[in-house]
């Protein structure tokens, strides 16, 4: 199959509206999200960018469909490797559902492409984000070494 | 989440999990009937497996039309590698396991 996926899950102790905002509003994204500030409205069809401390766009795409505190998708373009950002869109989906004390937070990243490059790098990241989110609601402080841009990036 | 812990440590305790983890990791998004065909069990044990991986949020279900698709999710592992490894440790950590790796060959287990 000519596509490249990966599906993430983590269930975090909060509401589905504050997971919402933690991650949409810059104040908490930069805190697990390595300092960077996602620049959008927040509307179907705004334009959505990932900027790094220095003011570089990593990561530039659209919303395509916004349901607060539902579901979100974003498509998700590299800016940072040429490689990856010859491979084009990505598509980025977070879904989160309720679930007793908790939410169920649903991480899928999709290309229309095998053995994609992005898919690999994203896949690597994510993890370390979305458990230093985890750990920012639950304990109020974020994972070491995600509240920084990373060296030599 | 303590009992969660314990689901994840129950689920990896046995070797046929551990084998269609391995499977979903070089090839990820596979059917029931996908995983079945390249398995020594029945199609009732492997359905078996999958549900207590699922339970232990080891593996994800993403449904496309009539078919579910199973993911590898590697959360949990993730933060069960958290919770006992500093931040400092890890390069070395994967420097010791590159040596041994290469030492000694791929093994799995």
């Amino acid at each position: 199959m000519a596509e490249s996926q990966f599906v993430y899950v983590t269930f975090i102790r909060t509401t589905p509206e504050k997971l919402w905002q933690a991650l949409t509003e810059p104040e908490f994204t930069r805190k697990f999200w390595v300092d960077t500030v996602q620049e959008c409205e927040w509307k179907p069809g705004a334009s959505w960018k990932l900027m790094a401390p220095d003011g570089r766009v990593a990561d530039a795409g659209q919303v395509v469909e916004i349901d607060p505190p539902r579901k979100l998708v974003l498509t998700w373009q590299n800016h940072l490797f040429p490689e990856m950002t010859a491979e084009g869109f990505s598509r980025m989906t977070y879904e989160l559902e309720a679930k007793g004390e908790t939410v169920k937070l649903t991480l899928t990243h999709t290309i229309e492409k095998s053995d994609s490059k992005l898919i690999k790098g994203v896949a690597g990241g994510w993890p370390m984000i979305l458990a230093s989110l985890k750990s920012l609601l639950e304990t109020g402080e974020p994972l070491e070494g995600t509240s920084t841009w990373p060296k030599g990036i | 989440m303590s009992a969660d812990v314990d689901k994840v440590f129950k689920a990896l305790a046995a070797p046929e999990r551990r084998v269609l983890l391995d499977r979903l990791r070089a090839d990820n998004g596979q059917t029931l009937g996908q995983l079945c065909a390249h398995l020594d069990m029945t199609r009732q044990a492997v359905t078996k497996h999958l549900n207590l991986l699922e339970e232990a949020n080891l593996v994800a279900v993403v449904r496309r039309g009539r078919e579910k698709l199973h993911y590898l999710n590697p959360m949990p592992i993730h933060e069960i590698a958290e919770r006992w490894i500093d931040k400092y440790e890890r390069g070395r950590l994967r420097a010791l396991a590159e040596l041994k790796k290469r030492l000694e060959g791929e093994n799995h287990g």
